[in-house]
């Protein structure tokens, strides 16, 4: 696994090299892994508006494993988002497959919660714990008492016990998107889907929720599918990065970060893998057109 | 740079040394918040300022009436009081307002009953929705009180007749504004109840209900608005069309007599219930949902 790493930060080169063929994976993941828990083969989605029919990502393959906090990063454009919609089920592919735990993705479902990066995503007829105990007792899954103690479990978790009964509109964007992610976890789902869920927040509040979301990975150890523009986002929440390039979106490299955190922020090894990707997401086209041509 | 000298001078903003202060405490700074006087604190109620208003209202009457002095054409506030006092002792204009009410009220549920399954199709099938947009287009303007001739062609003098134009007038602005809520439902909040595997009905209960619950409001008032209207204007132009007669049935009553401060106490009858019904039970509504989850003012 070390050598593996090694040979990935040596160069991009390597990466380059990758093979297209329907439904192997890049060299450097066919180590001998576990089953996936998250297997998207080939993933071709297109969406509508009024006039176009958008290729949003082409061919695009990636295995999530248990525990992962897998980062798609692309820049605008490059169908992360619609992606992350294709796995959560709101979006079927036109070619290829989306698996998880062996299973076909065919419609959403509460197996994959997804946190979003809107604050209107809290249902504002429920007080925070009613919010995190609705898709619990929609499930079924637990009686009543079981779901309220799970709720006030999970509440406590995001620090915001004190607000248990308070109605959304009252918190803060910070605390809505905290009641969001603690009632994703809640579901306690296969995997957590955040669509850049920290995006709309200022700059110290998104520093501290991504510190917060670490400690909570580290409780729980959840796996979470999550999708920034941010690089720097996605060296300090994810342990594996998928780049992806605009236009439509192709899988660019798939790179380590689970080195980093918070406290790297300044150190030499961030900013070199910072500068990395950056050059990767802004490299001149010659690839793509080669890729283009076959 | 080269069209205007606008630019040739450039503004440079100067340079000051930086300082580092320590914050007073707030228990030095004095109070903080007080407590507002009596005035303020009852002008800031809704209904004593609106009270006021009708006060203010009634002594123009009053005053208007007695310079006018003429009981036929207005009479006084004070001899329409009467009058409501009288009526309501000796004439049985509570029963009245009764059997208008409840006669009002079963075309009310009917219209909301319709209303609710033409909307849900409307939610869930492509042709749902277009049936129930071509539907309000048509009907939506035809006021409803027209229809009363056909009802009265159809069901014969009588509470039915009554309620087939009420309902028509209930079901069209409710439907319009119940689908303009659900349509107005953010996709963030869709997805959401998806995600949690919400479908069909359920879907439809859980989240579009409550989520699109200030437009349903708004048109279940606009609704009651155009069906007391409606019935009053049924009342009055075929009076007799139920047994018992109503409260346009007492006013139309009341004209023949020339016992014009009746018609007039009527008439304030009327007011007297739309005011009560948007002021008092809407607002309860409101008050007590979208009020408290702040999806309105």
């Amino acid at each position: 696994m070390q050598a593996q790493v090694m040979s990935l930060k040596s160069g991009v080169g390597a990466l380059d090299e990758r093979e297209t063929t329907p439904n192997t994976l890049p060299p450097h993941a066919r180590a001998e892994l576990p089953a996936p828990l998250l297997k998207v083969s080939d993933v071709t989605l297109q969406y509508k508006t009024k006039k176009h029919l958008v290729t949003a990502t082409y061919q695009v393959s990636f295995e999530v494993h248990e525990a992962d906090r897998f980062v798609l990063l692309g820049p605008s454009g490059c169908g992360k988002s619609t992606l992350l919609k294709g796995v959560a089920g709101f979006l079927s592919p036109v070619a290829g497959e989306i698996h998880l735990r062996g299973r076909r993705v065919s419609k959403p479902g509460p197996d994959r919660m997804m946190v979003f990066q809107e604050f209107d995503q809290l249902l504002p007829w429920k007080t925070v714990k009613q919010n995190v105990m609705f898709p619990l007792a929609m499930a079924g899954k637990l009686n009543a008492r079981e779901t309220q103690e799970r709720a006030e479990y999970y509440v406590e978790k995001v620090g915001l016990s004190k607000f248990a009964d308070v109605y959304p509109h009252m918190l803060s964007g910070g605390m809505k998107q905290r009641v969001a992610i603690a009632r994703a976890m809640a579901m306690e789902p296969d995997i957590l889907l955040m669509d850049e869920p920290f995006a709309a927040l200022d700059a110290l509040i998104r520093r501290r929720m991504q510190e917060e979301l670490l400690r909570l990975w580290d409780d729980v150890r959840f796996t979470v599918l999550f999708v920034t523009h941010s690089i720097e986002e996605a060296l300090i929440v994810g342990n594996r990065i998928l780049v992806l390039s605009p236009h439509p979106g192709q899988v660019k490299a798939e790179l380590n970060a689970h080195e980093y955190s918070v406290s790297d922020l300044g150190s030499n090894g961030f900013q070199s893998l910072h500068q990395k990707i950056q050059d990767m997401l802004f490299a001149d086209r010659i690839e793509e057109t080669r890729h283009g041509s076959n | 740079m080269a069209v205007t000298d606008f630019g040739s001078a450039k503004k440079t903003p100067p340079i000051r040394p930086p300082f580092e202060m320590k914050v007073v405490k707030s228990g030095n700074i004095g109070e903080i918040q007080r407590p507002l006087s009596l005035w303020e604190q009852i002008t800031s109620i809704t209904a004593v300022r609106r009270i006021a208003i009708l006060i203010f209202l009634a002594l123009v009457w009053q005053l208007y009436a007695l310079y006018i002095n003429n009981p036929l054409m207005i009479p006084t506030f004070s001899a329409t009081a009467a009058a409501f006092w009288q009526a309501l002792l000796h004439d049985n204009l509570l029963g009245m307002v009764f059997v208008s009410v409840s006669v009002l009220l079963k075309g009310y549920a009917v219209g909301i009953i319709c209303a609710a399954v033409l909307t849900t199709l409307a939610v869930s099938t492509r042709i749902g929705l277009d049936f129930l947009a071509t539907l309000t287009s048509m009907f939506n303007p035809l006021p409803a009180i027209a229809l009363l001739p056909i009802a009265l062609l159809w069901f014969g003098l009588g509470e039915t007749s009554l309620i087939f134009v009420l309902v028509h007038s209930v079901l069209w602005p409710l439907a319009l504004n119940t689908l303009s809520g659900f349509m107005a439902v953010s996709d963030t909040l869709r997805m959401c109840g998806r995600n949690y595997g919400l479908a069909g009905l359920r879907y439809v209960i859980r989240i579009l209900i409550p989520a699109a619950l200030p437009s349903i409001i708004t048109g279940l008032k606009i609704g009651w608005a155009f069906a007391w209207r409606t019935l009053i204007a049924a009342e009055l132009v075929f009076g007799v069309s139920s047994s018992s007669g109503g409260l346009g049935w007492f006013i139309f009553v009341s004209k023949n007599e020339l016992l014009i401060a009746n018609v007039f106490a009527g008439l304030g009858t009327v007011i007297l219930i739309g005011l009560l019904v948007e002021n008092v039970v809407f607002r309860f509504i409101e008050e007590k949902t979208v009020g408290r989850w702040g999806m309105v003012r």
